[in-house]
Protein backbone atom coordinates (compact mmCIF):
# COMPACT_ATOMS: atom_id res chain seq x y z
CA UNK A 1 0.00 0.00 0.00
CA UNK A 2 1.40 3.76 -0.51
CA UNK A 3 2.03 5.49 2.26
CA UNK A 4 -0.06 8.95 2.84
CA UNK A 5 1.73 11.94 1.29
CA UNK A 6 3.51 13.87 4.12
CA UNK A 7 2.16 16.95 5.45
CA UNK A 8 4.55 19.23 5.03
CA UNK A 9 2.77 21.99 6.57
CA UNK A 10 2.45 20.54 9.47
CA UNK A 11 1.87 22.11 12.30
CA UNK A 12 2.29 25.60 10.74
CA UNK A 13 0.12 28.35 12.82
CA UNK A 14 -2.95 29.89 11.03
CA UNK A 15 -1.56 33.21 10.66
CA UNK A 16 2.06 34.59 10.67
CA UNK A 17 2.99 38.28 10.52
CA UNK A 18 5.01 37.96 6.94
CA UNK A 19 5.25 34.51 4.95
CA UNK A 20 7.90 34.59 1.90
CA UNK A 21 7.86 32.66 -1.26
CA UNK A 22 11.06 31.30 -1.75
CA UNK A 23 14.51 30.74 -0.36
CA UNK A 24 16.53 32.37 -2.77
CA UNK A 25 19.19 34.48 -1.08
CA UNK A 26 16.83 37.55 -1.00
CA UNK A 27 13.77 35.05 0.35
CA UNK A 28 16.56 33.73 3.55
CA UNK A 29 17.83 37.78 3.96
CA UNK A 30 14.74 39.20 4.54
CA UNK A 31 13.02 36.30 6.73
CA UNK A 32 16.16 36.41 9.00
CA UNK A 33 15.92 40.06 9.29
CA UNK A 34 12.35 40.07 9.56
CA UNK A 35 12.37 37.33 12.36
CA UNK A 36 15.10 39.14 14.33
CA UNK A 37 12.83 42.16 14.26
CA UNK A 38 10.60 40.16 15.98
CA UNK A 39 7.68 39.32 13.75
CA UNK A 40 6.62 36.13 12.79
CA UNK A 41 7.77 34.17 9.92
CA UNK A 42 6.56 31.45 7.73
CA UNK A 43 9.33 30.64 4.87
CA UNK A 44 7.52 28.75 2.21
CA UNK A 45 10.10 27.12 -0.13
CA UNK A 46 8.93 24.69 -3.16
CA UNK A 47 11.87 22.95 -3.27
CA UNK A 48 13.37 19.99 -0.87
CA UNK A 49 16.61 22.62 -0.64
CA UNK A 50 17.23 25.84 0.59
CA UNK A 51 18.70 28.56 -1.81
CA UNK A 52 17.26 29.03 -5.06
CA UNK A 53 19.92 29.47 -7.55
CA UNK A 54 22.69 29.39 -4.53
CA UNK A 55 22.43 25.93 -4.75
CA UNK A 56 24.65 22.45 -5.10
CA UNK A 57 24.23 18.81 -5.69
CA UNK A 58 26.15 15.89 -5.15
CA UNK A 59 26.70 12.67 -7.05
CA UNK A 60 28.15 8.98 -6.71
CA UNK A 61 31.81 9.17 -6.35
CA UNK A 62 31.80 11.80 -4.19
CA UNK A 63 31.22 14.34 -5.84
CA UNK A 64 29.65 18.39 -5.55
CA UNK A 65 28.53 20.91 -7.78
CA UNK A 66 28.19 23.85 -6.46
CA UNK A 67 25.91 25.89 -9.28
CA UNK A 68 26.09 29.98 -8.63
CA UNK A 69 29.52 30.02 -6.48
CA UNK A 70 31.58 31.66 -8.95
CA UNK A 71 32.41 34.28 -7.28
CA UNK A 72 30.79 37.34 -5.77
CA UNK A 73 32.07 41.18 -4.64
CA UNK A 74 33.76 41.87 -1.37
CA UNK A 75 30.80 43.40 -0.22
CA UNK A 76 29.55 40.03 0.56
CA UNK A 77 31.64 39.81 3.85
CA UNK A 78 29.64 42.53 5.09
CA UNK A 79 26.15 41.86 4.04
CA UNK A 80 26.87 38.26 5.55
CA UNK A 81 27.99 39.81 9.09
CA UNK A 82 25.19 42.42 9.70
CA UNK A 83 22.63 39.84 8.22
CA UNK A 84 23.87 36.54 8.87
CA UNK A 85 26.45 35.99 11.68
CA UNK A 86 29.89 36.49 11.99
CA UNK A 87 31.03 33.03 12.04
CA UNK A 88 29.40 32.87 7.96
CA UNK A 89 31.35 36.12 7.20
CA UNK A 90 34.54 34.63 8.16
CA UNK A 91 34.31 32.27 5.67
CA UNK A 92 34.90 34.25 2.77
CA UNK A 93 38.19 34.38 0.60
CA UNK A 94 39.48 35.81 -2.54
CA UNK A 95 39.78 34.16 -5.92
CA UNK A 96 43.28 35.43 -6.83
CA UNK A 97 43.61 34.58 -10.33
CA UNK A 98 41.38 35.53 -13.15
CA UNK A 99 42.20 34.46 -16.22
CA UNK A 100 41.26 36.19 -19.66
CA UNK A 101 41.72 33.58 -22.88
CA UNK A 102 40.63 34.98 -26.31
CA UNK A 103 42.04 35.68 -29.94
CA UNK A 104 42.30 39.72 -28.75
CA UNK A 105 44.44 39.33 -25.40
CA UNK A 106 45.37 36.77 -22.54
CA UNK A 107 45.76 37.88 -19.12
CA UNK A 108 45.98 37.00 -15.50
CA UNK A 109 44.50 39.27 -12.92
CA UNK A 110 43.47 39.86 -9.04
CA UNK A 111 40.50 41.26 -10.55
CA UNK A 112 40.51 44.51 -8.80
CA UNK A 113 40.92 47.86 -9.44
CA UNK A 114 44.95 48.47 -9.33
CA UNK A 115 45.55 45.65 -11.30
CA UNK A 116 43.22 46.63 -13.88
CA UNK A 117 44.16 49.98 -14.24
CA UNK A 118 47.74 48.75 -14.84
CA UNK A 119 46.75 46.10 -16.96
CA UNK A 120 44.59 49.02 -18.95
CA UNK A 121 47.78 51.12 -18.91
CA UNK A 122 50.61 48.38 -19.74
CA UNK A 123 48.52 45.85 -21.88
CA UNK A 124 45.96 48.03 -23.75
CA UNK A 125 47.89 51.20 -23.64
CA UNK A 126 44.94 53.36 -22.30
CA UNK A 127 46.20 56.67 -20.69
CA UNK A 128 46.27 56.93 -17.12
CA UNK A 129 43.80 60.11 -17.14
CA UNK A 130 41.41 58.01 -19.20
CA UNK A 131 41.64 55.31 -16.36
CA UNK A 132 40.88 57.14 -13.94
CA UNK A 133 38.07 59.08 -15.21
CA UNK A 134 36.42 55.85 -16.59
CA UNK A 135 36.72 54.32 -12.71
CA UNK A 136 35.09 57.72 -11.44
CA UNK A 137 32.11 58.13 -13.65
CA UNK A 138 30.62 54.28 -12.62
CA UNK A 139 31.45 54.77 -9.46
CA UNK A 140 29.73 57.49 -9.30
CA UNK A 141 27.01 55.88 -10.42
CA UNK A 142 23.51 55.21 -8.29
CA UNK A 143 20.42 53.12 -9.24
CA UNK A 144 18.03 56.24 -8.99
CA UNK A 145 20.14 57.91 -11.73
CA UNK A 146 18.37 58.60 -14.44
CA UNK A 147 18.79 56.56 -16.73
CA UNK A 148 20.56 57.82 -19.90
CA UNK A 149 23.43 55.80 -21.49
CA UNK A 150 24.06 52.58 -22.05
CA UNK A 151 26.94 50.72 -21.59
CA UNK A 152 27.90 50.63 -24.95
CA UNK A 153 27.91 54.61 -25.09
CA UNK A 154 30.12 54.49 -21.75
CA UNK A 155 32.37 52.37 -23.51
CA UNK A 156 32.35 54.10 -26.68
CA UNK A 157 32.79 57.73 -25.01
CA UNK A 158 35.81 56.68 -22.47
CA UNK A 159 37.61 53.91 -24.96
CA UNK A 160 36.32 54.48 -28.73
CA UNK A 161 36.85 51.74 -31.15
CA UNK A 162 38.40 49.35 -28.57
CA UNK A 163 36.39 46.66 -28.61
CA UNK A 164 39.56 44.56 -26.60
CA UNK A 165 39.30 47.03 -24.43
CA UNK A 166 35.60 46.61 -23.92
CA UNK A 167 35.35 42.79 -23.70
CA UNK A 168 37.96 43.02 -20.79
CA UNK A 169 35.74 45.00 -19.04
CA UNK A 170 32.56 43.77 -20.25
CA UNK A 171 33.06 40.10 -20.76
CA UNK A 172 33.01 39.30 -16.57
CA UNK A 173 29.84 41.59 -16.04
CA UNK A 174 28.22 39.45 -18.59
CA UNK A 175 28.73 36.48 -17.10
CA UNK A 176 27.91 37.68 -13.43
CA UNK A 177 24.71 39.34 -14.36
CA UNK A 178 23.31 38.74 -17.67
CA UNK A 179 23.57 42.69 -18.55
CA UNK A 180 24.55 43.75 -22.33
CA UNK A 181 26.15 46.55 -24.07
CA UNK A 182 22.82 47.56 -24.46
CA UNK A 183 21.68 47.96 -21.03
CA UNK A 184 21.28 50.78 -19.16
CA UNK A 185 25.45 51.69 -18.20
CA UNK A 186 24.20 51.66 -14.60
CA UNK A 187 23.65 48.31 -14.75
CA UNK A 188 27.27 47.62 -15.76
CA UNK A 189 28.60 50.65 -13.49
CA UNK A 190 27.27 49.32 -10.35
CA UNK A 191 28.23 45.58 -10.47
CA UNK A 192 31.67 46.17 -12.16
CA UNK A 193 32.46 49.21 -9.36
CA UNK A 194 31.77 45.95 -6.68
CA UNK A 195 34.01 43.59 -7.89
CA UNK A 196 36.60 46.50 -8.78
CA UNK A 197 36.22 47.42 -5.02
CA UNK A 198 38.41 45.09 -3.95
CA UNK A 199 38.06 41.89 -6.46
CA UNK A 200 36.24 38.61 -6.45
CA UNK A 201 35.36 36.57 -3.30
CA UNK A 202 34.05 33.19 -2.71
CA UNK A 203 32.53 31.12 0.16
CA UNK A 204 35.04 28.08 2.08
CA UNK A 205 33.15 25.28 2.93
CA UNK A 206 30.78 25.40 -0.32
CA UNK A 207 27.43 26.55 -1.28
CA UNK A 208 26.31 23.64 0.90
CA UNK A 209 27.81 24.72 4.30
CA UNK A 210 26.86 28.40 3.63
CA UNK A 211 23.25 27.37 2.78
CA UNK A 212 23.17 24.93 5.81
CA UNK A 213 24.37 27.88 8.02
CA UNK A 214 21.79 30.23 7.16
CA UNK A 215 19.23 27.39 8.04
CA UNK A 216 20.17 27.23 11.76
CA UNK A 217 20.21 30.84 11.89
CA UNK A 218 16.56 31.24 10.44
CA UNK A 219 15.95 28.63 13.14
CA UNK A 220 17.18 30.11 15.82
CA UNK A 221 15.68 33.39 14.89
CA UNK A 222 12.41 31.47 15.31
CA UNK A 223 11.32 31.41 11.34
CA UNK A 224 9.15 28.85 10.35
CA UNK A 225 10.55 26.98 7.47
CA UNK A 226 8.80 24.93 5.08
CA UNK A 227 10.12 23.13 2.16
CA UNK A 228 8.15 21.19 -0.73
CA UNK A 229 5.63 23.77 0.32
CA UNK A 230 4.32 25.56 -2.91
CA UNK A 231 3.07 29.11 -2.45
CA UNK A 232 -0.18 29.17 -5.41
CA UNK A 233 -1.97 31.90 -4.10
CA UNK A 234 -1.75 34.83 -2.31
CA UNK A 235 -4.96 36.08 -1.20
CA UNK A 236 -5.64 39.94 -1.86
CA UNK A 237 -9.49 41.99 -0.55
CA UNK A 238 -9.88 45.19 -0.82
CA UNK A 239 -6.25 46.13 -1.92
CA UNK A 240 -4.62 44.72 0.79
CA UNK A 241 -3.38 40.83 1.30
CA UNK A 242 -5.05 38.71 3.70
CA UNK A 243 -3.24 35.25 2.98
CA UNK A 244 -1.85 32.51 1.08
CA UNK A 245 -2.71 28.85 -0.35
CA UNK A 246 -0.16 26.53 -0.03
CA UNK A 247 0.18 22.78 -0.98
CA UNK A 248 -3.72 23.78 -0.81
CA UNK A 249 -4.07 24.81 2.73
CA UNK A 250 -4.91 28.30 3.68
CA UNK A 251 -3.42 30.65 5.55
CA UNK A 252 -3.55 34.19 7.10
CA UNK A 253 -0.70 37.14 6.67
CA UNK A 254 -0.22 40.49 6.78
CA UNK A 255 2.34 40.90 4.42
CA UNK A 256 3.74 38.62 1.58
CA UNK A 257 7.85 38.95 0.74
CA UNK A 258 7.83 37.04 -2.81
CA UNK A 259 10.90 36.31 -3.67
CA UNK A 260 9.66 34.31 -6.61
CA UNK A 261 9.96 36.24 -10.08
CA UNK A 262 8.85 39.22 -10.08
CA UNK A 263 6.44 38.60 -13.39
CA UNK A 264 5.01 35.07 -11.43
CA UNK A 265 4.47 37.05 -8.26
CA UNK A 266 2.13 39.45 -10.11
CA UNK A 267 0.14 37.73 -12.74
CA UNK A 268 -0.28 34.43 -11.19
CA UNK A 269 0.32 34.30 -8.06
CA UNK A 270 -1.52 37.70 -7.00
CA UNK A 271 -3.73 38.45 -10.65
CA UNK A 272 -3.68 40.95 -12.81
CA UNK A 273 -7.05 41.76 -11.54
CA UNK A 274 -5.84 43.54 -8.09
CA UNK A 275 -3.64 45.80 -9.92
CA UNK A 276 -4.34 49.18 -11.62
CA UNK A 277 -4.75 48.16 -15.27
CA UNK A 278 -2.22 51.29 -16.44
CA UNK A 279 0.61 49.36 -13.73
CA UNK A 280 -0.41 46.12 -15.08
CA UNK A 281 0.95 47.91 -19.10
CA UNK A 282 4.27 48.70 -17.24
CA UNK A 283 4.24 45.12 -16.08
CA UNK A 284 3.75 44.15 -20.04
CA UNK A 285 6.75 45.80 -20.70
CA UNK A 286 9.20 44.44 -18.22
CA UNK A 287 11.87 41.51 -19.99
CA UNK A 288 12.98 38.44 -18.65
CA UNK A 289 16.87 38.48 -18.16
CA UNK A 290 18.34 35.19 -20.11
CA UNK A 291 19.45 31.77 -18.39
CA UNK A 292 22.12 29.89 -18.35
CA UNK A 293 23.60 26.58 -19.72
CA UNK A 294 26.65 24.67 -17.29
CA UNK A 295 28.11 21.77 -17.83
CA UNK A 296 29.69 20.01 -14.21
CA UNK A 297 32.71 17.73 -14.26
CA UNK A 298 33.72 16.19 -11.49
CA UNK A 299 37.25 14.92 -11.11
CA UNK A 300 38.19 10.96 -10.02
CA UNK A 301 39.26 11.28 -6.61
CA UNK A 302 42.70 10.95 -6.14
CA UNK A 303 43.26 12.83 -9.88
CA UNK A 304 44.61 16.48 -9.36
CA UNK A 305 44.02 19.50 -10.97
CA UNK A 306 47.04 21.67 -11.77
CA UNK A 307 46.22 25.78 -10.62
CA UNK A 308 45.06 26.93 -13.76
CA UNK A 309 43.57 29.78 -12.77
CA UNK A 310 40.06 29.99 -10.56
CA UNK A 311 37.93 31.73 -12.89
CA UNK A 312 38.76 31.66 -16.25
CA UNK A 313 36.55 33.77 -19.14
CA UNK A 314 37.61 31.56 -22.51
CA UNK A 315 36.35 32.59 -25.69
CA UNK A 316 36.93 31.47 -29.70
CA UNK A 317 34.72 34.07 -30.88
CA UNK A 318 36.89 37.01 -32.18
CA UNK A 319 35.26 40.06 -30.50
CA UNK A 320 33.19 40.08 -27.56
CA UNK A 321 29.47 40.05 -29.24
CA UNK A 322 26.24 39.46 -26.68
CA UNK A 323 24.42 37.53 -30.00
CA UNK A 324 27.22 35.26 -29.54
CA UNK A 325 27.30 34.38 -26.00
CA UNK A 326 23.99 34.03 -25.98
CA UNK A 327 24.09 31.26 -29.22
CA UNK A 328 23.77 27.71 -28.57
CA UNK A 329 27.03 27.36 -30.76
CA UNK A 330 28.39 28.87 -27.80
CA UNK A 331 32.50 28.87 -27.94
CA UNK A 332 32.54 31.74 -25.22
CA UNK A 333 32.35 30.06 -21.52
CA UNK A 334 33.30 30.95 -17.60
CA UNK A 335 35.54 27.88 -16.10
CA UNK A 336 35.17 27.87 -12.55
CA UNK A 337 37.77 25.58 -11.04
CA UNK A 338 37.24 24.33 -7.63
CA UNK A 339 40.49 23.36 -5.67
CA UNK A 340 40.61 21.56 -2.39
CA UNK A 341 40.44 24.69 -1.04
CA UNK A 342 36.88 25.27 -1.23
CA UNK A 343 35.98 22.44 0.84
CA UNK A 344 39.09 21.68 2.92
CA UNK A 345 39.50 18.17 3.80
CA UNK A 346 37.75 16.89 1.15
CA UNK A 347 40.82 16.61 -1.44
CA UNK A 348 38.63 16.80 -3.98
CA UNK A 349 38.51 18.81 -7.68
CA UNK A 350 35.40 20.13 -9.52
CA UNK A 351 35.29 22.23 -12.40
CA UNK A 352 32.09 23.94 -13.47
CA UNK A 353 31.72 25.69 -16.96
CA UNK A 354 29.09 28.21 -17.60
CA UNK A 355 27.61 30.31 -20.85
CA UNK A 356 24.78 32.93 -21.07
CA UNK A 357 21.74 30.78 -22.49
CA UNK A 358 18.49 31.64 -24.26
CA UNK A 359 15.17 29.54 -23.21
CA UNK A 360 13.45 29.25 -26.45
CA UNK A 361 16.73 27.76 -28.05
CA UNK A 362 16.31 24.51 -25.36
CA UNK A 363 12.78 24.20 -24.83
CA UNK A 364 10.79 23.35 -27.77
CA UNK A 365 13.45 20.29 -28.91
CA UNK A 366 11.84 16.78 -28.46
CA UNK A 367 13.32 15.04 -25.89
CA UNK A 368 15.88 12.54 -28.24
CA UNK A 369 17.00 16.17 -29.59
CA UNK A 370 17.07 17.41 -26.33
CA UNK A 371 19.50 14.59 -24.79
CA UNK A 372 21.45 14.79 -28.14
CA UNK A 373 22.14 18.71 -27.61
CA UNK A 374 22.90 18.26 -23.89
CA UNK A 375 25.57 15.86 -24.84
CA UNK A 376 26.83 17.98 -27.69
CA UNK A 377 26.95 20.88 -24.78
CA UNK A 378 29.48 18.34 -22.68
CA UNK A 379 31.52 17.07 -25.17
CA UNK A 380 32.40 20.56 -26.39
CA UNK A 381 33.29 21.75 -22.91
CA UNK A 382 35.64 18.51 -22.66
CA UNK A 383 37.10 19.79 -25.88
CA UNK A 384 37.64 23.19 -25.05
CA UNK A 385 39.09 22.22 -21.36
CA UNK A 386 41.18 20.34 -23.18
CA UNK A 387 43.55 23.11 -24.02
CA UNK A 388 44.13 24.32 -20.39
CA UNK A 389 43.74 21.01 -18.18
CA UNK A 390 45.23 18.29 -20.87
CA UNK A 391 44.14 15.00 -20.49
CA UNK A 392 40.63 16.12 -18.71
CA UNK A 393 38.99 13.50 -20.07
CA UNK A 394 40.95 10.71 -18.58
CA UNK A 395 40.47 12.69 -15.04
CA UNK A 396 36.90 13.10 -15.13
CA UNK A 397 34.43 10.68 -13.60
CA UNK A 398 30.99 12.76 -13.98
CA UNK A 399 30.04 14.89 -16.31
CA UNK A 400 26.59 16.32 -16.74
CA UNK A 401 24.65 19.32 -17.94
CA UNK A 402 22.06 22.09 -17.01
CA UNK A 403 20.24 23.91 -19.71
CA UNK A 404 17.63 26.83 -19.41
CA UNK A 405 14.70 24.10 -18.56
CA UNK A 406 16.84 22.84 -15.85
CA UNK A 407 16.76 26.48 -14.22
CA UNK A 408 12.94 26.40 -14.94
CA UNK A 409 12.05 23.28 -13.02
CA UNK A 410 14.34 23.95 -9.93
CA UNK A 411 12.99 27.83 -9.44
CA UNK A 412 9.77 28.18 -11.09
CA UNK A 413 11.53 30.85 -12.50
CA UNK A 414 9.81 31.70 -15.95
CA UNK A 415 12.33 30.79 -19.31
CA UNK A 416 14.67 29.76 -16.06
CA UNK A 417 15.94 33.40 -15.71
CA UNK A 418 19.08 33.12 -14.05
CA UNK A 419 18.94 37.12 -13.31
CA UNK A 420 15.77 38.26 -13.13
CA UNK A 421 14.46 40.91 -15.18
CA UNK A 422 16.25 43.93 -17.02
CA UNK A 423 16.13 47.28 -15.63
CA UNK A 424 12.63 48.05 -15.89
CA UNK A 425 11.76 45.59 -13.49
CA UNK A 426 13.02 47.26 -10.28
CA UNK A 427 10.35 49.92 -10.10
CA UNK A 428 7.58 47.62 -10.75
CA UNK A 429 9.17 45.97 -7.74
CA UNK A 430 9.84 48.85 -5.93
CA UNK A 431 6.00 50.21 -6.45
CA UNK A 432 4.72 46.51 -6.24
CA UNK A 433 3.20 47.88 -2.16
CA UNK A 434 1.41 51.20 -3.71
CA UNK A 435 -0.96 49.14 -5.71
CA UNK A 436 -1.23 46.18 -2.88
CA UNK A 437 -0.58 47.18 0.60
CA UNK A 438 1.35 44.28 2.41
CA UNK A 439 2.07 42.76 -1.04
CA UNK A 440 6.19 42.91 -1.41
CA UNK A 441 8.81 41.66 -3.83
CA UNK A 442 12.82 41.31 -3.59
CA UNK A 443 14.57 39.00 -5.50
CA UNK A 444 16.68 39.46 -8.84
CA UNK A 445 15.59 42.52 -10.46
CA UNK A 446 16.81 45.10 -12.81
CA UNK A 447 19.71 43.76 -13.24
CA UNK A 448 21.29 45.23 -10.31
CA UNK A 449 19.32 43.49 -7.49
CA UNK A 450 20.95 40.29 -8.58
CA UNK A 451 23.66 38.17 -8.00
CA UNK A 452 24.20 37.19 -4.35
CA UNK A 453 25.48 40.21 -3.17
CA UNK A 454 22.67 42.00 -5.03
CA UNK A 455 19.67 39.59 -4.12
CA UNK A 456 20.78 39.56 -0.31
CA UNK A 457 20.82 43.30 0.18
CA UNK A 458 17.71 43.31 -1.71
CA UNK A 459 16.17 41.48 0.40
CA UNK A 460 17.26 43.62 3.10
CA UNK A 461 15.76 46.81 1.57
CA UNK A 462 12.54 45.41 1.07
CA UNK A 463 12.50 43.51 5.09
CA UNK A 464 12.80 47.24 5.64
CA UNK A 465 9.46 48.22 4.00
CA UNK A 466 8.07 45.00 5.44
CA UNK A 467 8.99 46.36 8.84
CA UNK A 468 7.59 50.32 8.12
CA UNK A 469 4.31 48.43 6.91
CA UNK A 470 3.97 45.69 9.98
CA UNK A 471 4.64 48.67 12.97
CA UNK A 472 2.33 51.05 11.13
CA UNK A 473 -0.42 47.93 11.41
CA UNK A 474 0.61 47.41 14.90
CA UNK A 475 2.42 50.29 16.76
CA UNK A 476 2.47 48.60 19.95
CA UNK A 477 5.70 46.49 18.47
CA UNK A 478 8.62 48.32 20.04
CA UNK A 479 11.03 46.75 21.55
CA UNK A 480 12.60 48.99 23.73
CA UNK A 481 9.15 49.05 25.46
CA UNK A 482 9.08 45.40 26.08
CA UNK B 1 16.38 61.86 27.13
CA UNK B 2 19.19 64.37 26.83
CA UNK B 3 21.14 65.44 24.02
CA UNK B 4 24.02 63.32 25.35
CA UNK B 5 21.50 60.25 25.77
CA UNK B 6 20.33 60.55 22.27
CA UNK B 7 24.31 61.15 20.90
CA UNK B 8 25.26 57.73 22.72
CA UNK B 9 22.35 55.67 21.32
CA UNK B 10 23.40 57.02 17.73
CA UNK B 11 27.15 55.75 18.78
CA UNK B 12 25.69 52.30 20.13
CA UNK B 13 23.95 52.02 16.68
CA UNK B 14 27.34 52.51 15.16
CA UNK B 15 29.10 50.72 17.29
CA UNK B 16 26.89 47.30 16.01
CA UNK B 17 26.92 48.36 12.34
CA UNK B 18 30.59 49.30 11.86
CA UNK B 19 32.58 47.30 15.10
CA UNK B 20 35.93 47.42 13.18
CA UNK B 21 35.86 51.38 13.35
CA UNK B 22 37.04 53.40 15.71
CA UNK B 23 33.56 55.47 16.95
CA UNK B 24 34.88 57.31 19.97
CA UNK B 25 36.45 59.86 17.97
CA UNK B 26 33.70 60.73 15.33
CA UNK B 27 33.80 64.74 14.85
CA UNK B 28 30.05 65.79 15.04
CA UNK B 29 30.08 68.04 12.42
CA UNK B 30 32.25 66.05 9.36
CA UNK B 31 30.28 63.93 7.31
CA UNK B 32 29.68 60.21 9.06
CA UNK B 33 30.63 58.65 5.67
CA UNK B 34 33.83 60.40 5.91
CA UNK B 35 35.13 59.13 9.28
CA UNK B 36 34.15 55.44 9.18
CA UNK B 37 33.15 53.39 6.33
CA UNK B 38 29.90 53.13 5.80
CA UNK B 39 27.23 53.23 2.64
CA UNK B 40 23.66 53.33 1.61
CA UNK B 41 23.02 49.58 3.77
CA UNK B 42 24.30 51.04 6.30
CA UNK B 43 22.36 54.55 6.57
CA UNK B 44 19.41 51.61 6.23
CA UNK B 45 20.57 49.91 9.82
CA UNK B 46 20.49 52.87 11.51
CA UNK B 47 16.83 53.70 10.18
CA UNK B 48 15.68 50.11 10.98
CA UNK B 49 17.30 50.04 14.70
CA UNK B 50 15.55 53.63 15.05
CA UNK B 51 12.51 52.05 14.53
CA UNK B 52 13.28 48.83 16.14
CA UNK B 53 14.31 51.17 19.17
CA UNK B 54 11.80 53.85 19.15
CA UNK B 55 9.52 53.10 16.87
CA UNK B 56 10.56 56.34 15.35
CA UNK B 57 10.29 56.56 11.51
CA UNK B 58 12.75 58.66 9.03
CA UNK B 59 10.88 59.38 5.70
CA UNK B 60 13.53 58.61 2.68
CA UNK B 61 13.69 62.44 2.33
CA UNK B 62 14.91 62.89 6.09
CA UNK B 63 17.87 60.63 5.44
CA UNK B 64 19.88 63.76 4.93
CA UNK B 65 19.94 64.37 8.27
CA UNK B 66 21.69 61.64 8.83
CA UNK B 67 24.72 62.19 7.40
CA UNK B 68 26.41 64.07 10.52
CA UNK B 69 26.49 63.23 13.87
CA UNK B 70 25.37 66.56 15.10
CA UNK B 71 22.71 66.00 12.21
CA UNK B 72 21.55 63.35 13.68
CA UNK B 73 21.18 64.42 17.18
CA UNK B 74 19.46 67.69 16.45
CA UNK B 75 17.14 66.07 13.96
CA UNK B 76 16.02 62.95 16.75
CA UNK B 77 16.38 64.77 19.93
CA UNK B 78 13.12 66.24 19.85
CA UNK B 79 11.41 62.47 18.56
CA UNK B 80 12.85 61.02 21.62
CA UNK B 81 12.37 63.89 23.80
CA UNK B 82 9.36 62.77 25.89
CA UNK B 83 11.04 59.08 25.81
CA UNK B 84 12.91 57.10 29.01
CA UNK B 85 16.57 55.85 27.54
CA UNK B 86 15.46 52.63 26.71
CA UNK B 87 17.36 49.60 26.58
CA UNK B 88 19.65 49.75 23.68
C1 LIG C 1 24.32 29.43 -13.57
C2 LIG C 1 24.32 30.58 -12.65
C3 LIG C 1 25.50 31.07 -12.15
C4 LIG C 1 25.53 32.17 -11.28
N1 LIG C 1 26.70 32.56 -10.76
C5 LIG C 1 26.74 33.55 -9.84
C6 LIG C 1 27.95 33.93 -9.20
O1 LIG C 1 29.01 33.37 -9.44
N2 LIG C 1 27.94 34.95 -8.31
C7 LIG C 1 26.79 35.61 -7.99
O2 LIG C 1 26.83 36.52 -7.18
N3 LIG C 1 25.61 35.25 -8.58
C8 LIG C 1 25.57 34.25 -9.49
N4 LIG C 1 24.38 33.89 -10.07
C9 LIG C 1 23.18 34.65 -9.75
C10 LIG C 1 22.67 34.34 -8.36
O3 LIG C 1 22.73 32.97 -8.12
C11 LIG C 1 21.25 34.83 -8.23
O4 LIG C 1 21.15 36.17 -8.65
C12 LIG C 1 20.72 34.78 -6.80
O5 LIG C 1 21.06 33.56 -6.18
C13 LIG C 1 19.24 34.98 -6.87
O6 LIG C 1 18.66 34.98 -5.63
P1 LIG C 1 17.13 35.35 -5.48
O7 LIG C 1 16.90 35.61 -4.05
O8 LIG C 1 16.76 36.40 -6.43
O9 LIG C 1 16.25 34.11 -5.84
P2 LIG C 1 16.38 32.65 -6.40
O10 LIG C 1 17.70 32.07 -6.09
O11 LIG C 1 15.94 32.70 -7.79
O12 LIG C 1 15.34 31.89 -5.50
C14 LIG C 1 13.95 31.97 -5.62
C15 LIG C 1 13.38 30.87 -4.78
O13 LIG C 1 11.96 30.97 -4.77
C16 LIG C 1 11.41 29.67 -4.87
N5 LIG C 1 10.04 29.82 -5.37
C17 LIG C 1 9.65 30.45 -6.51
N6 LIG C 1 8.31 30.42 -6.62
C18 LIG C 1 7.85 29.76 -5.52
C19 LIG C 1 6.53 29.43 -5.06
N7 LIG C 1 5.44 29.78 -5.73
N8 LIG C 1 6.42 28.76 -3.88
C20 LIG C 1 7.53 28.40 -3.17
N9 LIG C 1 8.78 28.70 -3.56
C21 LIG C 1 8.94 29.37 -4.74
C22 LIG C 1 12.35 28.96 -5.80
O14 LIG C 1 12.23 27.56 -5.69
C23 LIG C 1 13.70 29.49 -5.30
O15 LIG C 1 14.21 28.71 -4.25
C24 LIG C 1 24.33 32.79 -10.94
C25 LIG C 1 23.12 32.31 -11.44
C26 LIG C 1 23.10 31.21 -12.28
C27 LIG C 1 21.81 30.67 -12.77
Amino acid sequence: MNKPPRNWLKGVLSAYDTVVIGSGLAGMTSANLLAKLGHKVLLAEHHYNMGGMATWFKRKGGHVMDISLHGFPCGMIKTLRKYWTQDISHRVIQLKNVRFDNPQFSVNTSFDKIDFTHILRERFGILREVIDEFFLTVRDMNFYDEVVMTTRELFEKYFPGRTDVWRFLMEPITYANGSTLDDPAITYGIVFSNFMDKGVFTYQGGTDHLIKEMKQELLRNGVDIRTHCMVEKIYVDDKTVQGVRINGQDIQCKSVLSNSNLLTTIEQLTGEEHFDPEFIKEVKKVRLNNSSCQVYMGIKTGETVPNVGDLLFSSEADEYCTDQILSKDVTSRTFSFYYPEIRPGTNRYSIVSSTNARYQDWANLSESEYKKDKHHLEQTTLDALEKYVPGIRKKVDHVEASTPKTFKRYTLHPSGTSFGTKFEGLKISRDLPKQINGLFHAGSVGIIMSGWLGAANYGVIVANETDKYLRQLSPSLVTASA
Amino acid sequence: MTIEEVRQIILNILADIAPDEDISSIDDNTKLRDQIDLDSMDFLDIVMELRKRFNIEVPEKDYEHLATMAGCVSYLTPLLKNRPLASS
